[in-house]
């Protein structure tokens, strides 16, 4: 326009973002709150009720219980609720993991936010929510609902935290999971004629196996927490099954940086250099390297019990599924394992004590007995089996798990930023373009970064 | 960019006109309402979020409690932070693939184009223009599967050729994966590029090619008096986009290889969504964007620069 005109529509911009910024002046996240009274006051006003003269209740729930079993699981109960108590009306959001991780933080501190979701363990989601103030504490619902006897110690250790959210794994219980993970080792049953029974006999399969001229262990980094899965897996023969706990938790003294971690890294780093890994392991992707394994590419494959099915599927009988051998025979089992994510339930909702039932429900004995039907591990204890097959194997491991409080948690929980900074130094540690050592201290420095601020 | 001096005479003129006598029925601030409805969308949707992401990048805020006040310190760790640096860095490599390559097959193309009628040259140009229509998701999970070192096409036909041995860890290699991811972004938009030219090649007066030929100029000389001057505006205008694309290139990262090798492939917008989205640090995404919108702001308006200093 007429450049007369600029000065005075510049002295109106500068006006109008002079007023803007006054505006927007408050600090974004808005004033601080105490979380303690506020924790406190709920646990108080907690109780459990007759959902059934709880009067017309709809209950909003964000899960991302949406693949195969997992999402027949949940809509079976889910009918099974409304049919029970009529009164109640869920209103189910179902979203992929991704994208409910990261919706999540917004729809939660909203005006309208849900009334239970589900909060993934660890700093990254629940406890930044729990820090914010944004989550119900769930003891007082423990206590009515003895929560505590479904679970071992350390599956409900994993959903917890301090009120402010600092401490992990201790304090308030803030959410309930329905399923149970294992990382074990599945191997084709075709390739090994018996399973081994000690860490040294696992490697000198390998080393069969790559004589062979078979892929060893079928891997594929390229979605990078496939290599924090292998790497717990050594390192639960190295390390203290409690130290790594105390890792993850951040307790005083914790640190990345230990001979046993350091062993562990030198060992990964063997393997990759001996070839017992997918060639090109850092370009595969994760479905194409277990789909490889399940064409009959190679004896083992370290994964998930999330695959159990779909292994399943696609092998029948050749796939058996057990624990990593331990050092020595007959050994304490200690496995990379844990739950699928919580169910938590908002401070916003206006029906916590319909909602806390409601996550009793999904974990109750019958609960566990429609997991088993829908081929999903129940978390919970249960008494329901599945019938025979690779479900059977890693059922037993589950079982076997449990009553050893063997399960050792995912060490991305660790600090906020810890699922980047562990997979991208895996995937250089394995590339060989970083020691071992060079490995434990840079890790260890991102930890420090997070936790020397608690 | 006019010349100040040239426009003093101009601006006493007419302010002088304005005082005294402006002619009637032409109120000028009306002009104001009829951009107004524009204005407001802008302000709403681009301009406020823009100066609330510069507000939040001052403050250390994970998204959920209450920001702390740390002024310039996130923008200190665009520059200080190692990760980010390199962020930046590979966003420049990148701009060599999305936005040069590009350009340069594009003038190839419509150079050939221009010298001789091709038969059927509507299909060829639909068919090379392909990859831009194409969502850029699909885009990277059908070069994801390309790119697979086992079973992917790349691989299989050099192996199917005898030429297994130069087959490649494409996107899990620390040196490759940058220029593989690379290499998808000249796939995307050079078909964009040539369109362009192809049609600025066209609004070049037949005569200068004549003249040219006459002169005896050859294919190069020609392309180089006549063809690359005609296409300045539309170089311009592929270069702006491309850029633009270049730096802001999100999907491709997040669908290839999520930043990695051991972070060998991340780009700055793919950190603003780390950052923001998973690991609660919005203050430093905020940051890192705001960063990058200015990188972009800069580069298009030198491009621009040049593209009207050759116009003059």
């Amino acid at each position: 326009m007429s450049t007369v005109r600029r000065p005075r529509a510049a002295a109106l911009l500068c006006a109008a973002l002079a007023a803007l910024i006054a505006g927007c002046g408050a600090s974004p996240g808005g004033s601080g709150n105490d979380n303690a009274e506020k924790a406190d006051k709920a646990r108080q006003s907690s109780k459990q009720v007759d959902v059934a003269k709880a009067g017309d209740v709809t209950l909003t729930v964000w899960d991302q219980e949406v693949r195969g079993g997992q999402a027949k699981q949940i809509k079976q109960l889910n009918q099974a609720f409304q049919a029970k108590y009529p009164n109640v009306k869920i209103k189910r959001v179902a979203k992929s993991f991704d994208d409910l991780n990261t919706t999540l933080k917004l729809a939660v501190s909203s005006e309208k936010a849900p009334d239970v979701v589900q909060a993934n363990q660890g700093r990254q989601v629940m406890g930044q929510l729990v820090k914010g103030g944004l989550l119900r504490p769930l003891d007082s619902y423990a206590d009515a609902y003895k929560w505590a006897d479904r679970y071992s110690p350390t599956l409900l250790d994993l959903n917890r935290f301090s009120d402010d959210g600092k401490q992990f794994g201790s304090g308030s219980l803030y959410g309930l999971s329905q399923m149970g993970e294992i990382v074990g080792v599945y191997y084709n049953k075709e390739k090994v004629s018996s399973p081994p029974a000690t860490f040294a006999d696992f490697e000198s399969q390998l080393e069969e196996a790559k004589g062979k001229g078979d892929v060893p262990i079928s891997f594929g980094n390229l979605d990078p927490f496939a290599g924090i899965h292998e790497f717990q897996t050594v390192q639960n023969q190295f390390a203290d099954k409690q130290a790594v706990r105390d890792f993850v938790f951040a307790k005083d003294g914790a640190s990345f940086a230990t001979p046993e971690n350091e062993q562990a890294a030198t060992k990964l780093q063997e393997w990759a250099k001996k070839g017992y890994f997918t060639p090109d392991f850092n370009g595969t992707g994760y479905d194409p390297a277990w789909q490889q394994f399940a064409k009959g590419k190679g004896p083992f494959l370290i994964a998930g019990t999330w695959l159990t099915a779909d292994l399943a599927d696609n092998m029948g009988d050749k796939v058996g599924f057990m624990l990593m051998p331990p050092k020595e025979e007959g050994g304490e089992p200690v496995s990379l394992g844990g739950e699928s994510l919580p169910f938590a339930v908002t401070n916003k909702s206006k029906n916590p004590d319909v909602a806390a039932a409601y996550i009793d429900f999904l974990t109750n004995a019958e609960a566990g007995r429609v997991l088993v039907a829908t081929n999903n591990l129940p978390a919970m204890k249960t008494d329901a089996a599945p019938s025979g097959g690779v479900a059977a194997d890693v059922d037993k491991a589950w079982k076997t798990l449990n009553e050893a409080d063997g399960f050792v948690p995912y060490i991305d929980y660790a600090t906020p930023t810890f699922y980047d900074d562990i997979s991208a130094a895996i995937q250089k540690l394995l590339g060989g373009k970083m020691q071992p050592s060079d490995f434990t201290d840079s890790v260890n420095k991102d930890y420090t970064k997070f936790t020397e601020k608690l | 960019m006019a010349a100040p001096a040239a426009s003093l005479p101009a601006r006493a003129v007419r302010r002088r006109a304005r005082v005294s006598e402006r002619p009637p029925g032409e109120p000028r601030r009306v002009a104001y309402l009829y951009v107004l409805p524009g204005l407001a969308v802008f302000v709403a949707f681009v301009l406020l979020p823009l100066i609330h992401s510069g507000w939040i990048s001052l403050f250390a805020w994970d998204g959920i409690t209450p920001g702390e006040w740390v002024a310039f310190d996130n923008y200190k760790a665009v520059v200080t932070d190692p990760d980010l640096r390199s962020a930046f860095l590979h966003a420049l490599v990148l701009l060599v693939f999305y936005a040069f390559l590009p350009i340069v097959i594009g003038l190839v193309l419509a150079a050939a184009m221009s010298r001789a009628p091709v038969r059927g040259l509507a299909a060829f140009r639909t068919i090379l223009f392909l990859p831009q229509v194409i969502a850029l998701v699909v885009v990277a999970v059908m070069w994801r599967m390309i790119y697979a070192p086992d079973g992917g096409l790349i691989n299989e036909t050099l192996s199917a050729i005898g030429l297994g041995a130069l087959a490649q860890n494409w996107l899990g290699s620390f040196t490759l994966a940058l220029p593989a991811v690379g290499l998808v972004g000249t796939w995307v938009m050079y078909g964009l590029a040539m369109v362009l030219f192809t049609a600025g090649v066209q609004k070049i007066p037949q005569s200068l090619y004549d003249a040219a030929r006459v002169d005896g100029a050859g294919p190069f000389r020609e392309f180089f008096a006549v063809t690359l001057p005609g296409l300045r505006a539309e170089i311009a205008v592929a270069l702006t986009l491309t850029t633009i694309a270049a730096l802001r290139n999100f999907d491709l990262i997040y669908i290839t290889t999520r930043g990695g090798p051991g972070g060998s492939t991340t780009v700055p917008a793919y950190e603003v969504y780390d950052r923001a989205f998973k690991s609660g640090e919005v203050g430093g995404a905020s940051a890192v964007g705001v960063c990058l919108a200015a990188v972009i702001f800069v580069l298009a308006f030198l491009i621009n620069r040049f593209a009207e200093r050759g116009a003059r």
